[in-house]
């Protein structure tokens, strides 16, 4: 592959992300990650089902009691717009447009880098509540499930500025296309499982 | 990495084997490791038959018994039988697909290195402490309350090898998907790269539950969380869940690509198409779809009651249905067939009867009442090495022999391998069979001893002397690779003479590049149809012929893989309170994340072999095939 074509809006693909071999068996395999990820979580949001609520006896935790709304609230207005705006990126990608891209994803960061913080913040008030990790059953499934999350985020971001950084002087090639439309992919399904947490964990949990 | 023809320093060849990205060089590496492992395991075997073999021995401790016991199946499911399909899935089912390479040749090292780390760390716990001696199904009651580090090794250590399984299962499904040759549909796929394909569905889906009841493990027994302790609203029975809803899948892991062994072995050797292979394809995809939906018949005595018993009982049932089609179409291949005798088609044709009568106990245990009285027997362990020997072994012996020209070049000695057959054969049977009247004399299964009056003396000591007969086996396989490797008796493509896919049309070991230009698929069989046309060539080919794309090697994967092996560590003795045990765990997967990061940061195009190379190479080769026929005609006078 040559780094050095440079291509005009004209000359680029309409799907750089699979014109190449490389692309195709990247897109394929991610997808496939996806499916080996989404079986990962099945088995996490299983386990928290069967011990929400379940600690030593006299345990003064509970779900309803716990969680509160508005702050999650806001922490998933926050992951859905990322979401949108990494769309914007990629679509700006398609037309090879690499500032734009660039924008919207440093704006994807921001809000990804909000959530985060918005997480940590919320699971440092758990603990000092004396809901820890190694309190109960429940906690441990809370936060290894939600963590895991968290954690997925953490790789999300760090893989979007990798690149962002990696590839700020050169702009869009084919060899990093599909790179960036992966992270992106990536970030949706970081979207899509905290969608089932928000209702699973927090929705179902203040209803009881 | 140039031709393999250039002699290369010892130091040269270790560096290469570390670095390399080649698929039939990562087959090699998983064929030795595995073998490795399967050595460790057997000797295991042996001090388990060697301690049972009279009443009230005392070769071995409880303790120690528990351990070798637990270290034996761990050991042979996950780093001796998949290792060693995975040598054969690599070496073999690119080429069969007409492919260059595997999709991800990276991930493919990667995949092997986290394997081997593992395993080695799963080993290591022999010398720093104590193995695990929960069993290899861990049940988390037991597993909790084992002291000292022996269940962090097994947690650990399969977490790492785990990964790697499940990068090898993406790599193969990809590389199917995407990079078959022209004209190869799926349903022209050699049934030894279908049960690849599915198989490696089967661990994609698999294993993530297994990491995750695994990470539950290791967050109880190491951070202090309470998934499976009860007193603080844990649940035992959800590591049973997840290891058997991974753990019954495993199972057709194993099997499918040893069916996809057997197909190839049976058509080869019967000189006939496959027959019914549409059927043995739909038959390889419903195993692995109902693979999934069973796993609670491991765990009919748990209490889930009549109706999920019931359920599970049923689904357990219809499995035996495609079992039974791919039976007949095996014996309808053979039927009729030009049959010749080499040692894989007698392991094929042994391979039947063995694995039947294991399948046949195997509905007897779908039978929910019925496996109250044998759960937790001998005859239990009757049942899993019928099928995991009579039919996994069996294929992996038969599949070496089979494929050992392809991969080496040379001919393992028909001779020897027959004696190999016989006494392993004999063992086989001589070990288990008798196992299953042990299990309904009330013989229950892990226990390291029993009394002399209990009346299993006899069928004790006649099992242990199958094991025996078992071992002299595999000892006359090495005698045998030994030979033939200080022989190095050089045979051309198709050495079997009726090799009929892709793979016996280029030359014994490939060319790096493998297809020099990538060949076009016109049917079934590819090559036995071009040989029926009476084609000189060998094949039909796609595209002129041009320069060809190779990837790098790279060390990388074996520093990521590192990292982790170090990190398990840190993980492991931060319970201990020492010191050093935090900044290892945060060094190890500090080397790992940053391995990773210099991969995503730097440029890897590959290379490439220019036309011109490949001119002088295939006159290399031609030169070397005749030199090979000269050398059988001098041989003959």
């Amino acid at each position: 592959m040559d780094l050095n074509k440079r291509y005009t809006p004209q000359t680029w693909p309409d799907h750089p992300e699979t014109a190449t071999l490389e692309g195709k068996n990247k897109f394929v395999g991610f997808w496939l990650l996806l499916a080996a990820e989404t079986v990962t979580f099945a088995s996490l949001f299983a386990t928290y089902l069967a011990l929400k609520d379940k600690g030593p006896s006299g345990m003064e935790f509970s779900a309803s009691g716990l969680f509160e709304l508005p702050l999650v609230f806001a922490m998933t207005m926050i992951l859905l717009t990322s979401s949108l705006t990494s769309v914007y990126a990629m679509y700006h990608m398609k037309n090879h447009n690499f500032k734009a891209m660039q924008a919207w994803l440093g704006i994807t960061v921001l809000l990804g880098l909000a959530f985060l913080g918005l997480e940590i913040y919320e699971f440092n008030h758990y603990v000092h509540l004396g809901f820890g990790f190694t309190n109960s059953a429940f906690s441990s499934a809370f936060y290894v499930l939600v963590g895991t999350h968290g954690a997925h985020v953490v790789f999300g971001l760090s893989w979007f500025i990798a690149l962002m950084l990696r590839n700020a002087k050169r702009g869009l090639n084919m060899y990093n296309a599909p790179k960036f439309y992966l992270a992106a992919l990536y970030w949706h399904f970081i979207d899509v499982v905290w969608v089932f947490i928000f209702t699973v964990v927090y929705l179902m949990g203040v209803i009881g | 990495m140039s031709s393999n023809s250039q002699k290369k320093g010892f130091g040269a060849t270790i560096w290469d084997y570390l670095t390399t990205v080649d698929h039939k060089k990562i087959a090699i590496l998983y064929l030795i490791s595995g073998g490795f492992f399967f050595l460790v395991g057997g000797v295991e075997a042996m001090m388990i038959r060697i301690q049972l073999m009279k009443a009230g021995n005392d070769f071995l401790s409880a303790g120690t018994y528990n351990e070798v016991l637990t270290m034996h199946g761990t050991t042979m499911i996950f780093l001796a039988a998949m290792p060693i399909l995975l040598a054969f899935m690599n070496a073999v089912s690119p080429l069969q697909i007409g492919a260059r390479d595997v999709a991800f040749p990276f991930l493919n090292s990667l995949g092997f290195w986290l394997f081997f780390f593992g395993g080695i760390f799963l080993n290591l716990s022999w010398f720093l402490g104590g193995a695990p001696d929960a069993g290899w199904t861990n049940y988390a009651s037991l597993a909790l309350a084992s002291e000292g580090h022996g269940i962090d090794f097994y947690s650990l250590g399969l977490t790492i090898s785990g990964f790697g399984t499940l990068i090898a299962g993406i790599n193969f499904l990809v590389t199917i998907i995407n990079m078959r040759a022209p004209g190869m549909t799926y349903m022209r796929m050699p049934l030894f790269t279908w049960t690849t394909f599915v198989a490696s569905a089967l661990i994609l889906l698999a294993f993530p539950p297994l990491t995750v009841g695994i990470f539950f493990m290791v967050f109880d027994r190491l951070f202090g969380a309470n998934f499976f302790d009860v007193t603080m609203g844990g649940n035992t029975i959800i590591w049973e869940h997840f290891f058997w809803i991974f753990g019954h899948p495993e199972v057709y892991i194993l099997i499918l690509p040893a069916f996809g062994i057997f197909s190839e072995i049976f058509a080869i050797f019967s000189r006939k198409r496959l027959f019914g292979y549409t059927a043995l394809v739909f038959a390889t995809i419903l195993i692995g779809f109902y693979g999934f939906m069973v796993w609670a018949h491991h765990m009919f005595t748990v209490g889930l009651g009549p109706t999920a018993n019931a359920v599970f009982a049923l689904a357990t049932m219809i499995i035996a249905v495609p079992t039974g089609i791919k039976i007949f179409n095996w014996l309808l291949t053979i039927w009729g067939g030009n049959i010749s005798f080499t040692v894989p088609m007698i392991y094929a044709v042994a391979f039947i009867p063995s694995f039947v009568a294991g399948g046949v106990t195997g509905v007897m245990q779908a039978i929910a009442p019925l496996d109250y009285q044998l759960h937790d027997s001998y005859f239990i362990v009757a049942h899993f090495h019928y099928v995991i020997v009579g039919g996994v072994v069996l294929a992996i012996l038969a599949g070496t022999h089979l494929y050992w020209p392809k991969m080496f070049g040379t001919m393992l000695s028909e001779k020897l391998g027959k004696w190999t057959f016989w006494f392993f054969f004999i063992g086989f049977h001589l070990t288990f069979f008798i196992q299953h009247f042990l299990g309904l004399m009330g013989m229950p299964r892990r226990v390291y001893t029993f009394g002399a009056d209990q009346g299993w003396d006899l069928f004790n000591a006649i099992s242990s002397a199958g094991a025996l007969l078992m071992a002299i086996g595999i000892l006359i396989l090495l005698v045998n690779v030994v030979m033939t490797v200080m022989k190095g008796e050089r045979v051309g493509n198709d050495p079997w003479g009726d090799g009929r896919t892709l793979e016996w049309a280029i030359p014994s070991p490939p060319p790096f590049y493998n297809f020099a230009q990538t060949p076009l698929v016109r049917g079934l069989d590819p090559y036995w149809i071009e040989k029926m046309e009476g084609n000189k060539e060998g094949m039909v080919y796609a595209e002129p012929l041009g320069d060809i794309h190779m990837p790098n090697g790279s060390f990388i994967p074996f520093v990521i893989s590192l990292g982790m092996f170090i990190a398990a560590f840190g993980a492991m003795y931060h319970t201990d309170g020492h010191a050093w045990a935090l900044p290892v765990l945060i060094g190890g997967l500090a080397i790992t994340f940053g391995s990773m990061l210099v991969r995503s940061l730097k440029d890897d195009l590959g290379f490439h072999v220019t036309k011109e190379e490949l001119i002088a190479d295939n006159e290399r080769i031609q030169r070397e095939a005749r030199a090979l026929e000269g050398g059988k005609k001098g041989g003959l006078k």
